[in-house]
């Protein structure tokens, strides 16, 4: 409360952002510890939760007052104009206090309290179990086990304890290859296909200069492709374009040279190497065969797969370019899509849609397992592999099965939640909107598979709203390690029970579970298709949406039927009684 | 003349018929006046009857003894037919591009049809322009419906009923038809019951540089204000537009001598700068290989949504003028045949219940389009495929259907009809069986006879069986004014219009095979393969993405109408129990 000094301001007036007549509703602003508050003359509330806040900005003085700009990390903007400067300032102060927290422990889950007993709250955590999904895909299993290897975190920090690797991959090749790969990330299990028994797998990029090789990494890489039966390759898909790629191969710094090996030898316009250096190689890999590894034409059963998804930073400031331009008042149709082109984002969108599609056809297709990175493989390794379950496995598609995704594909294995999503004031470089892309992706599939999904849009903003709210625990912190550090699961609750007991309102009403047995979605993605999102980006902005929802009344009428279903009953039984009297009377 | 004489070969055995949506099909091709028939020997397979009117280009091609005609429809369908035989091929093509280019409209099909239905309802008389004035009439004490045009003598393009000021005698129109551009004498186009403000229409003023003034002309249109109220002039083209119009005769009235009006010019793009749009953006649309930077950039050079834009924002205005601020308005452009309509019939729909329900529409079409002179025969002479490009050929009437479907899109439950009867309206504007859309004009089609010589479209609509596919489930009758967003965010390229028939595109290494075709380049039997696997996958996905869609709501509906019956008979059943 230090930071508040002042807590009420009146006559304060709220633009309307995309009136060009500059209409305003007047009301009062209160600022709380933990919401900005503003009630018009309707008593209309709007609730601005101070970690939403993405920046705030103080315009010049005008003759009506100080205008007071507030973006937020759920796209909504507001215009205040306050008054006196000296209350817009002391407002302006606050906020940028109580916006960005220094500590964990000053975020809002930690003082969150939905009264509820501890009991309680521990069940909501126990709600969704990983360990369960992983027994649901069919794993452990004859090829697959649960490794120990990880249960200190001795081996990677920003890994869940529990990991699954291939059976016949020991602890020591583990060992060795986590030393091989950035921050330890070795290439571990993120979902089993059951029926076609291949596997995706995730890991982040090779640390080899041109020295080092790593035995160890190579056999693990080996045990992947042995684990699946049906198919003697696999894939190994770098999310990263390929000029990034090589102009970091150029400075020696990160490529891992087994890659570039076998790339090389798939792609015969590569020829990135030296004559002489692969025959040195190949040398090497012949002698090596003689401890128990393949010879080198066994790695041709490796195929090597680039697909450009640009880094964090380009992804920053695409969706930086998408804001500005939709900002604009009075926007023209030629402007709006200049700016949508040059913003970049649907290419972005597209470049992760077509990943997730290439990996899903690997599995469903041709049965080979597929392993997957980027460069530590936290961000688009997290995309592609858990949007290419989605496609593959409809339980994903269910509400509580995406719920279970997030949990495994981007709590669990580290996306870090708190840098990217900006929660305490550090780098801003590190915020990204990676995971926000996923969301969009979801929900281009939700638009062309309208029937596919048993959530709605509404579920999808909510859990995007809650990234960055901080009310809820899940998304605190970066990796599963800090989390237990700080106590989460004692300190704060889990979003998903709350989410789970809404359910009515996040159901899509055209959802049948019946036709999506077992199907895997091939969306198609011709340019054409991705549409701006403006339900995402413009989700405050009421004036610019359909005034009539298709799915509200279809919802609304799954509820009459219902209603009617109950009715129908009632009065059938009720009926069978009279009949029944009567029956008796005489 | 007899058709007989452009066929040359009625008949080609084996041609193989590729298009979008449906494998390809083997079978018989063949030719008769009016139609391309494609008829596979298999019973279930669908066959193909294209009208020749429908057909905008055609291209054709050799390999070896194969030929490869390409037909590229009026709707935008792209249609590929392999023709074994050189000169079969060379043939048919020439008999096609005859055919589809007749000059006289009395060879046209609707002449020759004969109707397989029974006509329930004539529609040539459902919506006669006295019944119109009847659904006025008990509100309105000022005006009146004229026969002054009874000969089409005054103005040629207008009907021979039209509603005028009761102030303002038949003498007085014949006046004010010499001032106003083509005869077009401001009419009465819309009247809103809430307030009794009305909405009319024009031609030009034909002012001239040295400012020519009409003492009725001034008279008539004040006639329509109330003491003390004042109305809006609405111009669709620019202020420089509208003065440069002044050279050539034309022109716009001077506030000094209509002092209860002010002017306001909006900048609605008329001819071919909207047929280039429409040009661009199919071009656009059938082009697969382009990436997301490429697509977007062509979807903003064709400019379309840009035009959909400015004319839903005049459309809004004029309906703000009226119902906001309870003034009467005049609508003109240049003629007060295209950009005109499109504003009057638009504000209509944002502000008239009833002509969001089927019959209300097709009642605002035949008024507001239909007996208003829009020219069809030369607007839809030719659409986005055609190489000659004439002035008069223009997508005027598709962008009103567009306009209404993002109207539509935003107010899904307010129409009675959906997406499907717009597209159908879009079609037969383009190319029909019915004689509704022929001829340029009221007079045009009495000379025809069209009345006693074609069926009307409206005679084959209106029946239960066809109304049924365009009726909206959702449909709730709404009240009140609906007010549409124009914000770029809000509006949407018209997919069932301009993508999905076009021709799908899927981004996977086999659409590149898809487009090899176009791009003429030979193909092999591994190319046939993909092809046909391509086309399964695209109508499975067209499947999922809108048929079931709409499936399913009707099941919804269905479903509930069917419970509710349930409940009323458990009811009665109760009552007569108790």
């Amino acid at each position: 409360m230090e930071h508040i000094r002042t807590t009420k301001v009146e006559q304060v007036k709220l633009l309307d952002r995309f009136s060009t007549s500059n209409k305003s509703l007047t009301g009062t602003l209160y600022l709380t510890a933990t919401h900005l508050l503003f009630i018009d003359a309707h008593q209309k509330e709007t609730w601005i939760l101070h970690h939403h806040i993405a920046s705030v900005e103080k315009l010049a003085l005008t003759t009506s007052g100080c205008p007071l700009v507030i973006q937020c990390k759920n796209f909504r903007t507001v215009h205040f104009i306050v008054p006196r400067e000296r209350d817009c300032h002391d407002i302006y102060n606050s906020l940028l206090q109580l916006s960005k927290q220094a500590k964990y422990e000053d975020l809002y889950a930690f003082s969150y309290n939905p009264k509820q007993n501890d009991a309680e709250r521990l069940r909501g955590w126990e709600l969704i179990d990983l360990a369960e999904e992983y027994k649901r895909m069919g794993v452990p299993n004859s090829n697959w086990q649960l490794s120990d290897a990880n249960r200190e975190y001795k081996i990677c920090e920003t890994y869940p304890r529990e990991l699954y690797v291939p059976r016949i991959a020991s602890k020591p090749i583990i060992v060795g290859s986590s030393k091989f790969r950035s921050k330890g990330r070795f290439p571990v299990l993120s979902y089993y296909h059951q029926s076609k028994e291949a596997a995706i797998c995730r890991c982040s990029q090779p640390l080899s200069g041109f020295s080092a090789r790593c035995l160890e990494d190579e056999h693990l890489l080996q045990a992947i492709s042995k684990a699946n039966p049906a198919n003697r390759y696999m894939y190994v898909m770098d999310t990263r374009p390929r000029h990034r790629v090589q102009s970091w191969w150029a400075t020696q710094k990160d490529i891992g040279r087994i890659i570039v090996r076998i790339s090389s030898k798939i792609w015969n316009d590569e020829k990135i190497r030296e004559s002489d250096e692969k025959k040195r190689l190949n040398a090497m890999a012949n002698r090596a065969a003689g401890k128990g590894y393949e010879n080198e034409d066994n790695y041709s059963n490796i195929r090597f797969q680039f697909v450009g998804i640009e880094n964090i930073h380009v992804m920053r400031s695409s969706l930086q370019k998408l804001l500005e331009v939709n900002g604009t008042k009075g926007l023209s149709v030629n402007d709006f899509y200049s700016g949508l082109e040059s913003s970049g984002w649907l290419r972005h969108i597209k470049a992760v849609m077509d990943a997730a599609i290439f990996l899903a056809k690997a599995i469903a297709a041709e049965s080979a397992s597929v392993l997957v990175h980027c460069s530590d493989g936290w961000d688009r390794t997290s995309q592609v592999c858990s949007l290419g379950s989605l496609l593959l496995d409809p339980y994903y598609r269910t509400i509580r099965g995406f719920m279970v995704l997030i949990e495994k594909d981007w709590i669990s294995f580290g996306h870090k939640f708190s840098e990217r999503c900006g929660h305490l004031d550090g780098d801003p470089k590190e915020v990204s909107p990676v995971f926000t892309q996923f969301l969009e992706c979801v929900w281009h599939l939700t638009e062309q598979f309208p029937q596919a999904f048993e959530f709605n849009e509404a579920f999808l903003l909510q859990i995007h709203e809650h990234i960055h709210s901080c009310q809820f625990g899940n998304f605190i912190g970066n990796c599963q390690k800090e989390r237990e550090e700080l106590k989460l699961k004692e300190k704060t609750y889990s979003l998903w029970p709350f989410l789970l007991d809404d359910q009515k309102k996040y159901l899509n009403p055209l959802y049948s579970s019946q036709s999506q047995k077992s199907a895997v979605l091939e969306p198609n993605t011709v340019s054409f298709n991705f549409k701006f999102w403006r339900n995402m980006y413009h989700q405050f902005d009421r004036t610019l949406h359909p005034r009539q929802s298709v799915f509200n009344i279809i919802m609304n009428m799954n509820e009459q039927n219902k209603q009617l279903e109950k009715d129908i009953k009632d009065l059938e039984s009720a009926g069978l009684l009279l009949v029944g009297s009567q029956v008796r009377r005489p | 003349m007899e058709f007989a004489e452009l066929i040359k070969t009625p008949r080609v055995d084996n041609v193989v018929l590729h298009r979008p949506f449906y494998p390809a099909v083997e079978g018989t091709l063949c030719l008769t006046g009016h139609h391309l028939i494609l008829s596979s020997r298999q019973d279930n397979t669908e066959e193909l009857w294209l009208l020749h009117s429908n057909i905008d280009a055609i291209d054709k091609r050799f390999v070896g003894p194969l030929g490869t005609i390409i037909i590229k429809c009026k709707d935008f369908r792209i249609i590929q037919l392999d023709i074994p035989g050189m000169e079969e091929c060379l043939n048919i093509a020439s008999s096609i591009e005859a055919l589809s280019t007749l000059d006289s409209i009395t060879l046209m099909y609707p002449f020759f049809y004969r109707p397989m239905f029974e006509v329930i309802e004539d529609g040539w008389h459902s919506f006669l322009p006295e019944q119109e004035f009847e659904l006025y009439s008990s509100a309105i004490s000022e005006w009146r419906l004229s026969y002054v045009n009874k000969e089409f003598s005054v103005c040629p393009s207008y009907p021979p009923a039209v509603i005028v000021p009761k102030a303002i005698d038949d003498d007085a129109l014949r006046k004010v038809a010499t001032f106003r551009h083509g005869g077009r004498f401001p009419v009465l186009s819309y009247y809103h019951k809430k307030n009794g403000m009305v909405i009319m229409r024009s031609g030009q003023p034909l002012t001239g540089t040295n400012g020519r003034r009409c003492k009725e002309d001034e008279k008539l249109i004040n006639a329509t204000l109330r003491a003390g109220k004042r109305g809006y002039i609405i111009d669709t083209r620019p202020l420089n537009i509208a003065q440069q119009a002044r050279a050539k005769g034309g022109g716009f009235e001077q506030e000094a001598h209509y002092p209860q009006w002010r002017r306001i010019h909006k900048s609605i793009d008329r001819y071919h700068i909207l047929q280039e749009s429409l040009i661009k953006l199919v071009e656009s649309c059938n082009d697969q290989t382009q990436n997301m930077d490429r697509w977007l950039s062509k979807l903003e050079a064709s400019n379309w949504l840009t035009h959909i834009k400015e004319i839903l924002t005049t459309a809004c205005l004029a309906a703000q003028c009226l119902d906001r601020e309870g003034a009467s308005i005049l609508i003109h452009g240049t003629e007060g045949t295209d950009s005109t309509l499109q504003v009057t019939s638009l504000a209509q729909i944002i502000l008239e219940p009833r002509s969001r329900t089927i019959r209300g529409f097709e009642a605002l079409i035949e008024r507001e389009w239909l007996q208003a002179g829009h020219p069809f025969q030369q607007r839809c002479a030719q659409s986005a495929y055609c190489n000659s490009k004439q002035k008069w050929e223009s997508p005027v009437f598709l962008l009103f259907l567009d306009c209404v479907w993002q109207i539509l899109r935003q107010f899904p439950c307010s129409f009675e009809f959906n997406e499907n009867f717009l597209i159908m309206l879009f079609e037969h504007a383009y190319a029909s069986q019915f004689g509704t859309f022929l001829g340029n004009n009221e007079s045009e089609r009495c000379k025809l006879k069209l009345q006693q010589k074609t069926m009307s479209l409206w005679s084959w609509v209106n029946r239960p069986s066809e109304l049924s596919k365009f009726t909206n489930p959702l449909f709730e009758a709404n009240n009140l004014v609906i007010w549409p967003s124009v914000a770029p965010q809000s509006l949407q390229l018209w997919e069932g219009k301009s993508c999905i028939l076009c021709k799908p595109i899927i981004d996977s290494p086999g659409c590149c095979l898809d487009c090899l075709w176009v791009q003429e380049y030979v193909y092999t039997a591994v190319y046939i393969r993909y092809y046909l696997k391509i086309r399964r996958y695209i109508t499975s996905f067209y499947c999922d993405k809108n048929t079931k869609f709409t499936n399913v709501i009707l099941n919804c509906t269905q479903r509930w109408s069917s419970i509710s019956r349930c409940c009323e008979t458990v009811s009665r059943a109760l009552l007569r129990v108790t």
